[in-house]
């Protein structure tokens, strides 16, 4: 291991995990705007130019808030719940290919920190990691609400990752490799995955919102029936942590998608780089967009759905995918 | 929509109509059809199709508050206002302390002298708004139509001593020499048409 490939992978965490934190932070500002824009609200409008400014009001407060560890908390689980989830949620990004590979100043950069042969069970593992985070915060809260979050937590846990398992399963089958590198240079010659495994598309992305909690499946921190769930008694920059892993995990997860299903960066042109960062921004309005349109459902609905209707799916799927194979 | 309409509870006639609601499902392939149902109906589609109209169409409703104001109705119930005579210019309390009796907050103090040229005088007058509950008995028991509410609502200060007293709540000298004093419309004031319904004291009894 040579010193010129750990300082390049040095620059590419820090890279990664400032441009995420920010882009954390933007994200909030987009969401509150668009949810504004579908509500016929304005949304934030006083802290710089149509409200740019506010992520950085916001992060000014979290960062200066106090930080109260609240008596009757088993302090130590309490502290470490939030690193839990927004480490997990940096470090999966470690095997997401953001860009095609460029060069810059005769020096090629692989835009990714490391491109393990196991990509994307590493990514989904590392993920499913990051509910440790509600889990253990909600339960080492010493509040009601927070126990109720984290009990749901752990049903969504074992829900979702079923379905998502399965659902990747057929493409993995179909590409032979677990590499998101490997899997956009299949699609590049075989064209994109979304037309031969659609059903194991949209079992995917149905996996992705119950993954990043997002509604309709928002029900871990339910703010109409647990208050905040997990992150009740947080406050300051512990809670803001929370608040950075479910960013960062919708950006990863929007980056994840279009890999694996829809045709990645393509050839790896300019073009092809910004129809990734395209495709990134639809997945990511559309988490946005059905939180202002749709319902949340119960978490024994949540369950019912996994277990009952599109486990089998997805098994169906792997299936058939095998048999076609043969 | 006339308010006759809503005021007619009888259903059996008018524009009624009764919901078309299906029953639960009981068996399972009633349950199995109504999930296929609602899958293949497209009913989240609508949502997000409604959503994305309203934004596509930009039709904002918000009242940036402190730059625009919504405008408030004559009967709003505000901060109270002490109304002058508009032959004299001089106050119209009496000082019969009939709102200090009324209020149901016990918010009013009301003192009362008597002047060099022997009438009753109003010395003190203050209204505690920290416990008004702006109900408008008040306004509505002056028999002078002396003090009302306003339209004021933006209210702010480091004091609650503040809050409020005879002066503040005066009209000011100047605005009443020009004309400026407005009438309230509301709970106990004159109601239009009210000098041809007053009728003469009868000293019969
Ligand atoms: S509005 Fe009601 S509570 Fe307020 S001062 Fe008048 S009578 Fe008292
Ligand atoms: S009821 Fe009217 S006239 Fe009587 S004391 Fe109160 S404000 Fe003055």
């Amino acid at each position: 291991m040579d010193s010129a490939y750990l300082i390049e992978t040095i620059i590419k965490v820090v890279v990664i995990l400032l441009v995420f934190s920010a882009l954390a932070g933007i994200g909030t500002y987009f969401e509150r705007k668009i949810l504004a824009f579908m509500q016929r609200r304005l949304g934030p409008m006083y802290v710089g130019p149509f409200g740019v400014l506010q992520f950085g009001a916001d992060a000014i407060k979290l960062f200066t808030k106090e930080d109260i560890i609240p008596t009757g908390v088993v302090a130590r689980i309490f502290k470490i719940a939030p690193v839990i989830t927004a480490a997990t949620a940096f470090m999966a990004a470690a095997a997401i290919p953001f860009l095609p590979e460029f060069e810059i100043f005769g020096y090629t950069v692989h835009p990714i920190v490391s491109d393990i042969n196991v990509g994307i069970l590493y990514i989904l593992g590392v993920m499913a990691i990051g509910l440790y985070g509600p889990l253990l915060g909600g339960m080492a809260s010493a509040n009601k609400y927070s126990l109720i979050s984290a009990a749901r937590a752990a049903a969504v846990f074992i829900s979702y990752e079923v379905v998502s398992g399965l659902a990747i399963l057929a493409p993995i089958m179909m590409v032979g490799s677990l590499s998101l590198i490997d899997f956009n240079e299949y699609q590049l010659s075989n064209g994109w995955l979304v037309w031969s495994q659609p059903v194991a598309f949209v079992l995917f992305w149905i996996a992705a919102f119950a993954e990043t909690g997002r509604t309709p499946f928002h029900l871990i921190a339910n703010d109409h029936e647990l208050i905040d769930g997990f992150g009740t008694e947080y406050s300051g920059m512990r809670w803001g942590l929370f608040f950075i892993g479910e960013y960062a995990n919708m950006f990863f997860i929007s980056f994840v998608i279009p890999l694996l299903f829809l045709g990645g960066f393509g050839d790896g042109s300019v073009l092809g780089a910004f129809a990734l960062l395209g495709k990134m921004a639809f997945f990511f309005f559309f988490f946005l967009w059905t939180r202002a349109a749709w319902p949340d459902v119960r978490p024994d609905q949540l369950m019912w759905l996994c277990w009952k209707v599109l486990m089998p799916i997805a098994v169906i799927n792997v299936v058939i995918t095998g048999i076609v194979m043969m | 929509m006339k308010m006759e309409e809503f005021n007619n509870r009888n259903v059996t006639e008018g524009d009624y109509f009764k919901c078309d609601i299906a029953d639960y499902p009981t068996t399972g392939w009633d349950k199995f059809k109504r999930v296929m149902q609602r899958t293949f109906r497209g009913e989240l589609f609508v949502g997000l199709w409604v959503v994305m109209r309203e934004m596509i169409k930009f039709d904002i409703h918000t009242v940036q508050y402190p730059e625009e104001k919504m405008p408030i109705g004559p009967r709003y119930r505000a901060i109270h206002q002490m109304k002058r005579l508009w032959e004299s210019d001089t106050e119209r309390c009496i000082g019969c302390g009939l709102c200090e009796k009324i209020c149901i907050s016990n918010c009013i103090k009301i003192d009362t002298k008597i002047d060099e040229n022997s009438r009753k005088e109003v010395s003190e007058y203050t209204i505690n708004l920290g416990r008004c509950i702006f109900c408008g008995y008040c306004a509505e028991v002056c028999p002078e139509l002396a003090i009302t509410h306003g339209g004021e609502y933006e209210n702010a200060s480091d004091q609650r001593e503040h809050f409020v007293d005879y002066e503040a709540m005066l009209t000011p000298l100047d605005t009443m020499l020009a004309g400026g004093q407005k009438e309230f419309e509301g709970f106990g004031a004159i109601t239009p048409h009210e000098d041809e319904r007053v009728k003469k004291t009868p000293l019969a009894y």
